[in-house]
């Protein structure tokens, strides 16, 4: 009788541990409450998108010196040609977007339970690519990234709106998040370890950026002049951390950018952006 | 062909302030290539001239120690809505790069 | 003994190999920038003689030079940097940065209304002093900012 009791306990418990456990806003609101309290200076939400230049004047003087009239200008411009310029069939990139491809770059990356996958803006235009008879263009590489760069740059203003509903998406985004905490690398670093736990300190002379804010302006033009996506970005960071990266494309990067995206909800977005 | 050179400019009393953007790479002639291991030739614009109205205003000399993609800005007084500013450049290998602008 | 000879005497020992071609240079004093591009000023490897070859050699602190730079460059290959001259006649402005191998970054001469005052983005290989040289009135005036580039962490 009372082992049956135990079971019957455990079982209660388990139900409400599970019943309030934390769902990807509570994730979202926990973080920005601890960047509150930890992050140096009194940030407004808002500038959250400009990561650890947000911490450092001179360094945000830095930014908008460069965004006054970007290097990468002219690189953009390869990109809206890319955007713009007619398929063989006659169609276009806008065509397969909603509202032309203007304000939706926000909306991604979203879980489609059909494909039971996340679907990243990149697979966006691929799928865009393939639905019209177009050879589909490498994962995070030069191509992509000027291409998306321009593209999502018709979503300037909005904000980052990552839904995750219904079993799957959830599993999905567990995923990333639990990736986004898991060491890696010889140097034994999760993402986690530098962008919550240590953000706002430095490592060497670089200033760590938060979590909250990182997603909403990529790809980005590295040093002014070199275009990296996300994803990209992800494997320049697990190499720095000796970590052997994964693809672009591969459904940790994917569940990851899920999750790390949701984390800027609500947060305006800008691409491309400036970062050293 | 892509264009290699944009150019803004804004009035600001009777001073117009521009900016000019040149897709150059720049390269010095001191850096090696990462996976041949052999020096970049050197490439770089080394001289700049802009134009108001055809008529000089600045007369530029440079390097390799400008960035890559050389941004310029300068100001001219004097000039008035409907003046042209024109920005002629060449680099070391003799390659020009020409644009101008109607101030609006 | 007239100025640019003693900058040829004072420059004469530090320099090697490129005193003659100095001494070529020197005996065209007050010579406006030649069309052809200043091959001297621009390969110079001493600060010093960069300075000379590009015709600032003799030059006095001014604090009318109003220089523009960051404190710490986020990124060494693309520093923007400007610079203002309130010294009234001022006809022309350089920039150098002292450490890079070659120090002598760029040149400009102002007329026709042009003000003298650059915006730029310049490559420093290191901390590095930035001076900018101002030729005004036939006398030459100096500033400097000191702008630290340092290796990141993790930047990429």
């Amino acid at each position: 009788m009372k082992r049956k009791l135990t079971y019957i306990l455990t079982g209660l418990m388990l139900s409400i541990s599970i019943g309030a456990h934390a769902g990807p806003e509570e994730d979202r609101n926990a973080l920005i409450n601890h960047f509150k309290q930890t992050l140096p200076g009194d940030i407004k939400f808002k500038d959250y998108i400009y990561g650890s230049l947000a911490m450092n004047p001179d360094a945000k003087d830095q930014y908008d010196s460069f965004m006054e009239f970007p290097s990468y200008s002219i690189d953009l411009d390869k990109g809206q040609k890319m955007w713009e310029t007619p398929f063989k069939n006659g169609k276009n990139f806008p065509s397969c977007f909603k509202n032309g491809g203007k304000n939706v770059a926000g909306n991604y990356p979203y879980f489609d339970n059909e494909a039971n996958r996340v679907v990243t803006f990149e697979n966006a235009i691929n799928s865009c690519l393939k639905a019209n008879g177009e050879k589909e263009l490498k994962y995070a590489e030069k191509e992509m990234g000027l291409l998306t760069a321009y593209a999502r740059s018709l979503s300037d203003g909005m904000t980052v709106n990552v839904k995750v509903e219904g079993a799957a998406a959830l599993a999905a985004y567990e995923k990333g998040k639990a990736y986004y905490g898991t060491r890696n690398g010889q140097l034994n670093f999760s993402c986690k370890s530098c962008h919550v736990q240590s953000a706002g300190k430095f490592i060497r002379s670089d200033q760590l950026s938060m979590t909250i804010g990182h997603a909403s302006h990529w790809p980005e033009f590295r040093g002014g002049t070199k275009i990296t996506t996300l994803q990209g970005r992800f494997k320049q960071c697990e190499k720095n951390v000796r970590a052997k990266p994964k693809a672009a494309n591969s459904e940790e990067y994917n569940n990851l950018e899920y999750y790390l995206t949701y984390m800027s909800n609500g947060l305006p977005m800008q691409t491309p952006v400036f970062r050293k | 062909m892509a264009a290699a050179m944009k150019m803004r400019t804004k009035m600001e009393g009777d001073v117009v302030d521009v900016k000019v953007l040149i897709q150059h790479p720049m390269d010095t002639g001191l850096m090696k290539d990462k996976k041949t291991e052999k020096l970049i030739p050197a490439h770089f614009i080394n001289q700049v001239v802009a134009t108001l109205n055809g008529k000089k205003v600045l007369d530029v000399q440079c390097g390799g120690g400008i960035a890559k993609n050389p941004f310029f800005g300068f100001k001219i007084k004097g000039a008035k809505s409907g003046d042209k500013v024109g920005v002629n450049a060449v680099d070391n290998l003799d390659t020009k790069f020409d644009g101008e602008s109607v101030i609006a | 003994m007239n100025q640019s000879r003693r900058a040829f005497l004072k420059n004469a020992g530090a320099v090697g190999t490129v005193v003659i071609a100095i001494a070529s240079g020197l005996l065209k004093p007050g010579a406006a920038f030649a069309a052809a591009w200043n091959k001297l000023a621009f390969t110079a490897k001493d600060p010093a003689e960069a300075i000379t070859n590009a015709g600032y050699g003799e030059a006095t602190e001014s604090s009318e030079i109003k220089i523009k730079a960051p404190d710490i460059a986020e990124n060494g290959a693309v520093v923007p940097v400007s610079a203002t001259s309130n010294i009234p006649g001022t006809t022309s402005m350089a920039f150098f940065v002292e450490k890079n191998p070659t120090p002598m970054i760029a040149n400009f001469e102002f007329s026709n209304g042009a003000e003298p005052f650059i915006s730029t983005r310049i490559k420093m290989a290191k901390t590095s002093v930035v001076r900018v040289m101002v030729k005004a009135g036939n006398k030459n005036y100096t500033s400097s900012r000191e702008v630290k580039v340092t290796i990141g962490g993790c930047g990429g």
